[in-house]
Parts: C-alpha cells; sequence; structure tokens
C-alpha cells in the first residue's frame, strides 16, 4: 500500500508540474513535450485508479495522435516566439485570480463531498461484481450494450472531424506542375505528332 | 495512508485550474490556448475515471472515452483552422483574430 502511495504522488507531482511547464515553457514545442509527459504521467494514475484500458487508450490517442498533430503544426508555422511571450505578465494578475477563485470553489465542493449512506453497500456490490471480470471486458459489455448510439455517434463526429480537417486545410496552389493523367491519357496522334517533308539539303 | 478518491479529484482540479490559468496567460499564442483545453479535458477524464473506479460503475469510463473522441476531434478542427488561419494573416495572435468584428 505503501508502493501506491508513493506512486500516486509521484505521478501526480509530474503531471501538475509538466502541465505548469505547458503553460509557462517559452518556446511551443517544449510545451507539446510537456504535454506529452502530463498525458504520460496521468496515464499512470489511471492505471493506479485501475482503469486500464483507458489508460492504454489516453496514451495512443493524445500521445500518439493529438500530441504529434501540435507537433506538428508548431513546427510548421513560422512563429516569432519573442513576440509570443508580450503581454504574458499583463494577465498575470487576472489569470491568478480567476485560477485561485475557481480552486476555491472546486475544493469546497470536493470538501462537501459525500457518498450517501445508503449507497454504500451498493458500491461494495459493483465493486465485487466488476472484479471478476477484466476491465476491458466490462467496458466492452457497457459500451456496445446500453451505449452503443453513443458510440456510434463518436464515430461520426470523428469522420466529420476527418472531412472537415481535410477540407480545411487542402489547396490548389496556382503554377504548380503537377501530373494530369486525364490530359496524357486524351492526347491523340494528330495532336502530338506532325510529319513534315524535308528537302533534301535543306533542313527544317 | 490510503490514496482515495479525494486525492484524484484535487489533482484534477489543481490541472483543470491550470488549464484555466493557461488561457488567460497565453494570450498571443493560440496553439498554447489548444493546449490548455487539452489539459482541462484531461482533468474532466481523470475525475470521471476516478468516481467511476470508486463507485464500481462502468459508465464514468465509458464517457471519458467519448470525452476523448470529442477532444480528438476538436484538436483536429483547431489546429486545421489555426493553419489556414495563419496561412492567410501571418499571425496567430488571439488580438488580431477580429475578422468577424463588425
Amino acid at each position: 500500500m505503501i508502493i501506491q502511495t508513493i506512486a500516486f504522488y509521484a505521478f501526480a507531482a509530474v503531471t501538475l508540474i509538466s502541465a505548469f511547464m505547458v503553460i509557462a515553457a517559452r518556446n511551443p514545442v517544449h510545451s507539446v513535450l510537456y504535454l506529452i509527459l502530463a498525458f504520460f504521467n496521468s496515464a499512470a494514475l489511471f492505471l493506479l485508479m485501475g482503469a486500464e484500458f483507458i489508460a492504454m487508450i489516453l496514451v495512443i490517442v493524445y500521445v500518439g495522435a493529438v500530441a504529434v498533430l501540435f507537433l506538428f503544426v508548431v513546427m510548421m508555422l513560422d512563429i516569432n516566439l519573442a513576440e509570443l511571450r508580450q503581454g504574458f505578465l499583463k494577465y498575470l494578475p487576472i489569470g491568478a485570480a480567476v485560477g485561485l477563485v475557481l480552486f476555491a470553489e472546486l475544493m469546497l465542493a470536493l470538501g462537501a463531498w459525500v457518498v450517501a449512506p445508503g449507497a454504500k453497500g451498493a458500491i461494495a456490490a459493483n465493486q465485487a461484481a466488476l472484479a471478476k471480470t477484466s476491465n476491458t471486458a466490462a467496458i466492452g459489455k457497457v459500451l456496445y450494450t446500453d451505449y452503443f448510439f453513443l458510440f456510434q455517434a463518436s464515430g461520426i463526429v470523428l469522420l466529420v472531424a476527418m472531412i472537415g480537417a481535410i477540407v480545411l486545410t487542402l489547396r490548389q496552389r496556382a503554377g504548380v506542375r503537377r501530373q494530369k493523367i486525364g490530359d496524357q491519357i486524351a492526347r491523340t496522334r494528330e495532336e502530338a505528332v506532325t510529319v513534315v517533308k524535308v528537302p533534301v539539303g535543306g533542313g527544317i | 495512508m490510503q490514496i482515495g478518491l479525494e486525492h484524484y479529484l484535487a489533482v484534477a482540479a489543481v490541472l483543470f485550474t491550470l488549464g484555466i490559468f493557461g488561457i488567460f496567460l497565453n494570450r498571443k499564442n493560440v496553439i498554447v490556448i489548444l493546449m490548455s483545453v487539452e489539459l482541462m479535458l484531461l482533468a474532466v477524464n481523470i475525475n470521471l475515471v476516478a468516481f467511476s473506479t470508486h463507485l464500481g460503475d462502468m459508465t464514468g469510463q465509458v464517457f471519458a472515452m467519448l470525452v476523448l473522441t470529442v477532444a480528438a476531434a476538436e484538436a483536429a478542427i483547431g489546429l486545421a483552422i489555426l493553419v489556414v488561419y495563419f496561412r492567410n494573416r501571418g499571425t496567430i495572435a488571439v488580438e488580431d483574430i477580429n475578422l468577424m468584428k463588425g
């Protein structure tokens, strides 16, 4: 149990420190790398909670797709780094004030929260039922029955996002020479070749 | 000392606050604002999964997966809009994004 406690505090500390570095780092590339670190450590937190499937999905989706997408965009855009930091200190007081108020509210809500006394038995029964199957099997049993339409809808969301991203970023640049297969196939012998009668000793 | 639900909720609360803080702080850089939104969604996911494992109800983990899906879609669309905007205007500062202002 002591190992679990130490692991929790280590992963939570690294998550929060790297989350702070995401917003405080001078270079956006460093921000993305700290974001990847935060995702890895929160995946470890999920593992500690016992949600193995979500932890692995988090690594695959967030680190493998989202963070790499951020990295591509940060490196693709030619941004002036010095210009980005302007106004950082100007917005620090208001940001800190809003953050502190929100944090105080969250902590108040957290402190006032208790499990209903009658629900203790139901929770224990749920835990006992879940302990029989693996985490992945338990998710599958719920996801493909009760939440099947939500599952399909999330697939549609991803499809729309994919089409939208392609439509937004696709552009036809003028002046770029590309292979036009239709034009190549439509060429006939008449327009491609002319037979010239060359007079002897005259040349063309 | 036993690690319980409250510890995870506290971590998620701090993470969410950091996300809000990042949105206020980085007014010149839309990319970092998008990353802050990702941090806030991660905090929500930690909350959902913490309650799910604590109460023994798998619904929270299913919803965490849906939040993950929406976060991925949002990042893709947001970054695509950002790339198009940078191509047209040559800047990503929030203050310069005022084309729709009357």
